[in-house]
């Protein structure tokens, strides 16, 4: 397992290097979206519609915080699980996304999505949102501030700790890791 | 006849909606203890570590273990010598969600089913109402994270499939469900009754404080052997690989109808949330 630093956006070329297992510091932007906010993405580019920010190079965390104490730029901020993004992924991914955040397997749609278009999973710690929300400097929405938890916010983070879980080869991090320690 | 006030009812259901968000219960510290001595994997045992250290931030600053900070699940034992002076007790405790979740800075997640629009204060609370007799009055709050809840089933098997029929669902769900119910967790098994019965008695079984043992020796054997045998699955720590999948298996029982065996699987998070109020 090495460990890894890397900043936004990210290159084809930095993706080239990531594998599945590696641990990764990321420096930079997050954009945070859940279900709503990508069935609104989603429908965005159906109608061939501008998205409210450039996916293009950059990285997804599927998360919705707990609000902000003042004098606090986020509060709790977790990975939710992934799967329910499964059918709206591949469609961000083809506009240029190259990373996503999250917890659990993708789907197939999705993993083929990612290899194709060169695109990488993390994943950081499900429920260790107290501990993420420090290496958060800065929170604001950018969009849909309607869905209240759900609203596209635009981090900055700094050294925030993911570990590469399906990177551009087709290695998968979950499969290999049970695989190792499963007696039957 | 004792007599409780529907205002300290508010009150301490505010206090604990928001404890138990941000204090991880000492048997949950307890079993991550044990886990981080016997855990194989290099990266389970730093998730581990990364939960201890999130443990204590979000107790020192008051901040949210996790954001989900859930559904509130309270399970009320209402004793027949109490009366609740001031109003109703679903309203109490429902006025407590409010004022906690809004207080703690806590997330707001409970939404209409089909429209998705929030109700902004994280209510309805789901009240279990049992009476039972006496003059107390104990209220456990239970916030409970979807992650994990979404990874629950109810089946309806077959008396011909018996025990082995419960084994074998217990533990592909545990499979099936992976990274998405944040491992380790808690497994609850609901044994009989009916459809509702089998998910609530099983619900009620999750929150039994880890490391007590079951009162029925037979169940006791049961939970030991479902343990190991989903902690040999090597899902591990968030799903990495690993010899920490389960942390514990609660399993309740009731009876069941000549021609069922309703098995309830529900399972919780690493972030066992729940807190006793006693009046």
């Amino acid at each position: 397992m090495s460990e890894i630093r890397v900043s936004t956006p990210l290159s084809d070329e930095v993706i080239r290097t990531l594998r599945s297992g590696d641990k990764v510091f990321i420096n930079g932007i997050l954009y945070t979206a859940r279900d709503a906010a990508h069935r609104r993405l989603v429908e965005l580019i159906d109608k061939g519609e501008q998205l409210p920010f450039e996916v293009k190079g950059h990285i997804i965390y599927y998360v919705g915080p707990t609000p902000a104490r003042p004098g606090k730029p986020i509060g709790s901020a977790g990975p939710t699980t992934s799967f329910r993004m499964d059918v709206y992924a591949p469609k961000l991914i083809e506009k240029g996304l190259k990373g996503m955040i999250g917890k659990g397997a993708r789907s197939q749609e999705v993993l083929e999505a990612m290899k194709r278009y060169k695109c990488i999973y993390f994943t950081t710690v499900g429920g260790a949102g107290a501990l993420l929300a420090q290496r958060i400097t800065h929170s604001e929405v950018i969009a849909y501030d309607d869905l209240g938890p759900e609203a596209i916010r635009k981090l900055k983070v700094e050294h925030f700790p993911v570990f590469v879980v399906n990177d551009i080869y087709g290695n998968d991090l979950y499969q290999e890791g049970v695989r190792k320690y499963a007696r039957h | 006849m004792k007599v409780v006030a529907y205002k300290d009812i508010v009150e301490q259901v505010k206090i604990a909606c928001m404890e138990a968000n941000f204090r991880l219960g000492d048997d949950i510290i307890a079993a991550f203890k044990r886990a981080r001595q016997t855990e194989e994997s290099p990266v389970g045992r730093e998730i581990l570590d990364q939960l201890f250290e999130n443990a204590r931030i979000a107790e020192e600053e008051k901040i949210a273990l996790c954001q989900d900070t859930g559904f509130v699940v309270c399970f009320v034992d209402l004793g027949d010598e109490v009366s609740i002076e001031g109003g109703r007790l679903v309203d109490a405790i429902n006025q407590g969600v409010r004022e906690g979740y809004r207080e703690g800075y806590l997330r707001k997640s409970i939404c209409h089913p089909l429209t998705r629009k929030n109700t902004g204060d994280n209510t309805p609370a789901i009240v279990h109402v049992d009476l039972v007799p006496g003059d107390s009055l104990k209220i456990l709050v239970a916030p409970k994270g979807a992650g994990s809840e979404n990874m629950s089933r109810v089946t309806m098997l077959k008396p011909a499939d018996g025990i082995e029929g419960v084994k074998r669902f217990v533990i592909e769900r545990v499979r099936e469900s992976g990274a998405n119910p944040c491992p380790p967790i808690v497994v609850g098994v609901g044994i009989g009754g009916t459809i509702e019965k089998a998910a609530l008695i099983a619900k009620k079984a999750m929150l039994r404080p880890i490391g007590t043992s079951n009162p029925d020796s037979d169940l006791a054997a049961l939970e030991e052997e479902l343990l190991k045998k989903i902690n040999d699955l090597g899902i591990g720590p968030q799903g990495l690989g690993g010899r920490t999948t389960a942390l514990a298996v609660h399993i309740a029982l009731f009876p069941c109808h000549i021609a069922s065996l309703p098995v309830a699987v529900n399972i919780n998070c690493h972030a066992s949330r729940h807190k006793e109020i006693v009046f």
